[in-house]
């Protein structure tokens, strides 16, 4: 296994490179900052790698279990002498597996980012900003306690607020990240309430001790659960709490306002984060605590699958009508992170019944591969078309082939078509999704069959449909260099053989290895609806018609409500405008300036009225001092001959 | 009632009333001389206790210098003919009460005290006397401060000098002028009026 | 009743008292010092006083005396050449004007 030094040195390399970029290389060499944020990511995915063969194929492995491992691992801040916060970095399967992710992911945006980004005017910073991300979420995944996990929480969210403001000139970019940041901060003000209360009762904060009280029988088991409060108890308040924070960051019904406008950043950056590494957290986190969710306290799960599964289905909803690609995309992330936190939620714990939990991690697996081929492949086609929209595209297939082939192998991913890799986990999923929840099953297949009809719609709606006219900027017509189309070709090849992994010897909710059959009922279904849906996207998008337009027509209520995005939107600007501001806003600020403001300015006024009034005392007149000279020592005599005792 | 405490009684009225009568006049030249008979008043007491050197030294300095030099800085002024003006009332009476009070607050814890005479002889106050003493080095010696005094009325003699004097605008133009100008008043006749 | 110390005491406080009634009520400055020399004469008497009625064998009282009246003569004469000047420079003698070291 790899020395401590190493490890740590996983996340450290690109945190040192954001502190050189930021404090030497942005006025020294900006032009270089390129290539050494992505040689340091390079560095950064060489040792994830060894460390996931090391784990995955030599050390990890005692007995058939894979077990946590803690490399590095110190005592940061001492409350007491049996209460600490230890700082350290936890390997185990789903650690492991996300480094590995999110170094690969990394480094693809760095590379195409040399290309899309080139000529900018902030190009060390962004690269300073990409670093600095992709330090805070090696630190989320590597943490071993939960304080540390917050931490490194907080921090993705700062750098995705830097990241989406970057075109910072651009309101509705400021806006968006203000948004962003504000929801999820929101959010994370429930999971830091969950955190107190899971470890009040448990008396830690290390990820190992508090699973090991809080799941097998012991006395603060005893006390977590029997304390409870209107109705649940402490442990279910504290895991939906947490799940609250998860679901912030993962864009869930309702905290999920923040991902569209997210959108506003650059394309590699939605590639990044908003797609395949920082929106998984809350899944991740989920999945981190799983052993209490699924042995303690099984209603939280319960929680878990019924928000993922509605997010799920809204999200397809709402994407089957909107036409910015990104926001497009965005959605059809949200929807496959609802498939995620359902397939936890109707996972078991162990064995046959841990399917659920396999299914999710590989999905998330897969879905980093095609989501961030999508978002990159988006990108060229933006940089190539200079609009969002999609009636300034259309017949780009003869423009741009590269991009076209891997745009289309990655549509073929998510809508679950064999062989490629999004089968394999989205079969997985429903086929633990089947085995617990009927309702949740039906749901999900449904949605498998939208997913693939308004993927396609996007798919057809860019590449064929009409003749592209370009509108006046003849500037260039290349594709895009080939530092845009390398990570795309890999992604693509990617998205093609990552079904094939054997996940369920790898990632596990026991540890032991999970093999699953191949049941020809679910994979038959949903592949056929999911055809069902592409033949449909086809026939209304492949060519120009008036079909789309029909259709809208008739189910014109509907049509409008899902354009609109369900008004939830506005449904939260009614709440702080008329309710906080008004309610609660303007009382404070009439304290503030009337009460505590009045109450300066009147010490002030005293002071400067007592001392106008004191100020006759020095009046430069002689016999005026003499006088008070005069009464003074009359005073004195009198004070110390008659009451001096 | 004999005679000496008649004239005590007599000295002290001319001191008190010369006192009063210059702290509250309303004419400046009236509180000079109402000055001048206070200190005639407590020369005389001086002679009265038998310290005639004393009185002597007072006459001279006081009454003939003092009094002197504050009648001359009145013409200096030129503050001679007008009344002056009388403090604020309000001002007055409290100066009033609280000298008053004052007053009889000494006087009462003087005449709660009780003077014990020294029993030694008494020494006499003579002229010889007061110069062996005043030039002795020995006990009861008051060369040193003698020769300090001294040095005081000369430095407040330059000093005096040096505050009041008027330094004439033609000399500071010939002292800085490199040519000798020839001041105005030549051109006019001379009055012989000294 | 013949003369003792209480007597001649009482006169020496009580010119005391006027010279500083007349110290704080007078407007001019010449008059204030004319209200100084009648302090200082009314310390004169006491001396005098008290090495006459308990220290007959000492002249240090005179002494004292002696100085006092040297030492007021020059103070009189400084403080007339300082009324001197403020008057070629403010052309008033009121000491109700000469506040410019006020607030």
């Amino acid at each position: 296994m790899l020395s401590a030094g190493l490890i740590a040195l996983i996340p450290l390399l690109p945190i040192f490179c954001f502190l050189l970029i930021a404090l030497v290389g942005k006025n020294a060499f900006p032009r270089f900052c390129g290539v050494l944020g992505t040689i340091s990511i390079l560095g950064s995915f060489v040792l994830s790698l060894i460390v996931a063969v090391q784990y995955f194929f030599q050390v990890g492995k005692v007995n058939g279990v894979y077990q946590q491992l803690m490399p590095v691992k110190f005592e940061w801040l001492q409350f007491s002498p049996n209460v600490s916060i230890d700082m350290g970095i936890l390997l185990d399967s789903i650690s492991v597996m996300m480094i590995l992710i999110v170094t690969f992911i990394s480094l693809m945006v760095h590379i195409y980012s040399l290309g899309y980004m080139k000529g900018e005017l902030r190009y060390a910073t962004y690269y300073g900003f990409l670093s600095l991300f992709t330090f805070s979420m090696l630190g989320l995944v590597l943490s071993s306690n939960i304080f540390q996990i917050y931490i490194f929480w907080e921090l993705v969210g700062v750098s995705s607020y830097l990241l989406i403001g970057f075109y910072f000139d651009r309101p509705s970019a400021v806006a968006a990240a203000k948004k962003a940041f504000i929801v999820t901060r929101f959010a994370d003000l429930g999971f830091l309430i969950g955190i107190l209360i899971l470890a009040f009762y448990s008396g830690t904060l290390d990820f190992q001790t508090l699973i090991t009280r809080l799941t097998t029988p012991t006395d603060q088991l005893n006390a977590i659960t029997s304390a409870s409060f209107m109705g649940m108890s402490a442990l279910m308040w504290g895991l939906v709490l947490v799940f609250i924070g998860g679901a912030g960051k993962s864009a869930m019904f309702p905290l999920h306002v923040w991902l569209p406008d997210a959108m506003e950043g650059p394309t590699p950056v939605s590639a990044l984060i908003h797609a395949a590494t920082m929106v998984v957290a809350g899944v991740f986190l989920v999945a981190r605590l799983f052993p209490v969710y699924s042995l303690s306290c099984p209603s939280a799960l319960d929680v878990v699958a019924y928000v993922g599964i509605f997010s799920s289905f809204f999200a397809a909803i709402i994407a089957c009508t909107q036409t910015d690609i990104k926001r497009v995309l965005a959605y059809s992330t949200m929807s496959q992170i609802g498939y995620m936190m359902f397939a936890l939620g109707v996972s078991g714990y162990g064995g046959e019944h841990g399917l659920g939990y396999m299914a999710s991690m590989f999905h998330l697996f897969t879905h980093a591969m095609f989501k961030a081929l999508l978002f990159l492949g988006a990108g060229a086609v933006i940089h190539y078309v200079h609009s969002n929209e999609m009636k300034d595209m259309g017949g780009l297939r003869k423009l741009m082939r590269v991009t076209h082939i891997t745009f289309l192998v990655a549509c073929l991913a998510i809508a679950g078509i064999p062989p490629f890799a999004g089968f394999f986990s989205k079969e997985e999923i429903l086929q633990a999704a089947y085995q617990s929840n009927k309702l949740i099953f039906v749901i999900a297949i449904l949605t498998a069959a939208i997913t693939a009809f308004y993927m396609f719609r996007l798919y057809f709606s860019i590449f064929w449909n009409k003749e592209y006219q370009s509108h006046g900027q003849e500037g260039h017509h290349k594709e895009g260099t080939g530092s845009m189309l390398m990570p795309l070709i890999i992604l693509g090849s990617l998205s093609l053989i990552a079904g094939f992994v054997p996940f369920g010897k790898l990632v596990t909710s026991d540890g032991k290895e999970l093999l699953t059959e191949f049941h020809i009922t679910f994979s038959i279904a949903p592949v056929l609806l999911a055809s069902a849906g592409i033949l449909l996207a086809y026939s209304f998008y492949k060519t120009e018609n008036a079909k789309p337009q029909n259709m809208a027509d008739t189910m014109k209520r509907l049509y409008k409500n899902a354009y609109n995005k369900f008004y939830i939107d506005e449904v939260y600007l009614f709440i702080t405008k008329k309710v906080v501001f008004n309610l609660i806003g303007r009382p404070a600020a009439w304290f503030d300036r009337n009460v505590v403001d009045g109450t300066m300015n009147m010490i002030a006024t005293v002071t400067e009225k007592t001392s106008y009034s004191i100020k006759a005392l020095q009046s430069g007149k002689l016999q005026q001092y003499s006088i008070y000279f005069f009464s003074g020592v009359i005073g004195f005599v009198l004070l110390f001959i008659y009451w001096w005792k | 009632m004999n005679a000496s405490t008649v004239i005590f009684y007599i000295l002290a009225a001319l001191i008190l009333g010369g006192g009063i009568l210059s702290v509250t006049s309303r004419k400046i030249f009236r509180a000079a001389i109402y000055l001048l008979f206070s200190l005639i008043g407590i020369a005389g007491l001086y002679f009265y206790m038998n310290y005639e050197f004393i009185a002597a030294v007072q006459v001279i300095v006081y009454v003939g210098g003092i009094v002197v030099l504050i009648i001359f800085s009145v013409f200096l002024t030129h503050e001679s003919g007008k009344d002056m003006k009388k403090p604020a009332i309000g001002r007055a009476i409290f100066s009033f009460l609280a000298t008053a009070f004052a007053f009889a607050l000494t006087m009462s814890i003087i005449k709660k005290q009780e003077f014990i005479p020294t029993p030694n002889a008494a020494i006499e106050p003579s002229v010889s006397n007061i110069g062996t003493q005043m030039l002795s080095t020995t006990q009861f010696g008051y060369i040193l401060p003698f020769e300090v005094v001294s040095m005081l009325l000369l430095s407040a003699m330059i000093g005096c000098i040096v505050i009041a004097i008027k330094v004439k605008p033609n000399t500071e133009e010939i002292i800085k002028g490199h040519e000798l100008k020839v001041p105005d008043e030549i051109d006019e006749p001379i009055n012989a009026s000294l | 009743m013949g003369i003792g110390l209480t007597q001649v005491l009482f006169v020496s406080v009580a010119l005391f008292f006027i010279g500083v009634y007349g110290f704080l009520t007078r407007r001019n400055m010449i008059t204030m010092l004319m209200s100084i020399e009648l302090i200082l004469n009314s310390i004169n008497i006491n001396f005098i006083a008290f090495n006459k009625y308990l220290y007959a064998d000492k002249l240090d009282g005179l002494f004292f005396t002696v100085f006092i009246i040297t030492i007021a003569a020059a103070e009189a004469a400084v403080a007339i050449a300082i009324i001197i000047n403020l008057y070629r420079n403010y052309k008033s003698i009121d000491i109700e004007d000469a506040d410019t070291m006020k607030y």
